[in-house]
């Protein structure tokens, strides 16, 4: 009954892996500061599938699909698979959405922000200021009665849709592999230049993905959760984690020769502190509403929760949004309407915060 | 048993904000909570640990996890 990953040790152990096994997979391939970025992993998805057609991020991250693989084994071995949704999944499809968008005016998911800060990258302390803003915005909406509704029990079968959706991209990629030169493989798109064109060898990708699907479905890990909970409850645990995360993935850097400090020329960031901060207000709150942070949505969706399958499909629809209308960052800046989508995703949220309570025919009798 | 808080369906932190509260609220120094999840049961269980009380037991009712929480000694 005991679960050894849910422990103190546990949890600071999965971090101490994630954050090591990022520095790896930067050191094998994948780009700077993003060993794993769920958000731009999933962004670059979007790009293979040709939602958008930013040509530098197009590549179908096996990180991503070992994530949700790696959880529904970890849930089926445990006996915690248990199919379920239902909770507002439109409002969480566009939290998703507005999720994605912030974190791609920062350039990364809140796993980024760390390894981007133990990578040597100023800019990070300013995503991850704006981050807990955002998630302390959030935690004023929770105690004020803010709730996504219940749950439902689904059938088995509707446990399984998103590792589905996520092996038969692998099998995509089996199939229509990345020709040398091409920036088109069958239905596939890949990248030439830019992140989309840096990363790990597919086996190395697939296999740490699964590895970190595992030990996170285990452990509960959970970097939006982890700042939630220190200023909810004074609570420690999942902060433990991430702290874990940047400390590991800091020495490591350090010892592949990985770490740059500074604030100009970081590999895929921009140097506008205001922007960095406020685009991750509006990711932080998105996912505080929404109940996890975007890896913590890929392990739920692993366990057949449908609701944070939602989330992860917003995320990629608004990863699209984002390069097709201008909304993303890229080294050279903000993009143009960039600040216009935060401003407009922050009134989005926080009428969701305002409005979202449980209907009372439940709850504490 | 005196209260039930019932937080199946709902996700967290929710499950551990409404034990917290009926935990300030309590008069009896024992009640029940009711969750349908692993990571729920574990952080109702570390979150009642950090206000001094205890869980006195939990029973598996098909999906559900029926935790009995005590005030501890203080």
């Amino acid at each position: 009954m005991k679960n050894l990953f849910a422990t103190r040790w546990g949890i600071i152990a999965v971090g101490a892996v994630i954050g090591v096994g990022a520095a790896l997979l930067q050191y094998l391939g994948n780009p700077g500061n993003m060993g794993i970025c769920v958000a731009c992993f999933e962004r670059d998805i979007a790009g293979a599938v040709g939602l958008h057609r930013a040509s530098v991020v197009q590549y179908m991250r096996p990180e991503i699909i070992g994530f949700v693989l790696g959880a529904l084994a970890a849930a089926l071995a445990f006996k915690e698979f248990r199919p379920r949704g239902g909770s507002a999944p439109i409002v969480r499809f566009l939290l998703g959405v507005f999720a994605m968008i912030g974190a791609l005016v920062f350039l990364g998911c809140p796993w980024r922000a760390m390894l981007r800060l133990s990578g040597g990258d100023g800019n990070a302390i300013l995503g991850i200021i704006g981050l807990v803003i955002g998630i302390w915005i959030g935690t004023l909406f929770l105690k004020k009665g803010y709730s996504m509704t219940r749950t439902q029990k689904f059938p088995q079968a509707a446990g399984y849709v998103m590792p589905a959706v996520f092996l038969g991209f692998f099998i995509l990629m089996l199939i229509n592999p990345q020709v040398e030169g091409a920036d088109k493989s069958g239905v596939l798109f890949y990248s030439l230049k830019g992140p989309g064109a840096a990363h790990a060898p597919v086996l190395v990708s697939l296999i740490a993905g699964l590895v970190i699907g595992v030990l996170a479905q285990r452990s509960r890990f959970c970097t939006m959760g982890a700042f939630r909970d220190l200023i909810l409850f004074r609570q420690m645990h999942l902060f433990s984690g991430v702290v874990a995360l940047v400390l590991a993935a800091w020495i490591a850097n350090l010892v592949l020769g990985q770490f740059h400090p500074g604030f100009e020329n970081q590999p895929v960031a921009h140097p506008l502190h205001i922007w960095n901060a406020m685009g991750m207000v509006l990711a932080g709150l998105a996912f505080a509403l929404a109940g996890g942070c975007p890896g913590r949505q890929l392990f739920l969706s692993g366990e057949g929760d449908g609701d944070a399958a939602v989330f992860v499909i917003g995320m990629i629809v608004g990863a699209a949004f984002s390069h097709n209308f201008g909304l993303a960052s890229s080294p050279a800046g903000v993009g143009p309407y960039g600040i216009a989508a935060v401003v407009v995703g922050m009134v989005v949220c926080i009428v969701i915060g305002f409005t979202m309570k449980q209907p009372q025919t439940g709850g504490a009798k | 048993m005196s209260h039930t808080v019932d937080a199946r369906g709902l996700s967290c932190p929710q499950p551990v904000l409404m034990t917290m509260d009926a935990i300030k609220k309590a008069k009896a120094a024992d009640m029940v909570v009711l969750v349908d999840t692993e990571a729920s049961r574990e952080n109702v269980g570390r979150a009642v640990e950090n206000q001094g009380w205890k869980v006195e037991s939990i029973a598996t009712e098909g999906e559900t996890f029926r935790l009995v929480i005590r005030k501890g000694a203080k």
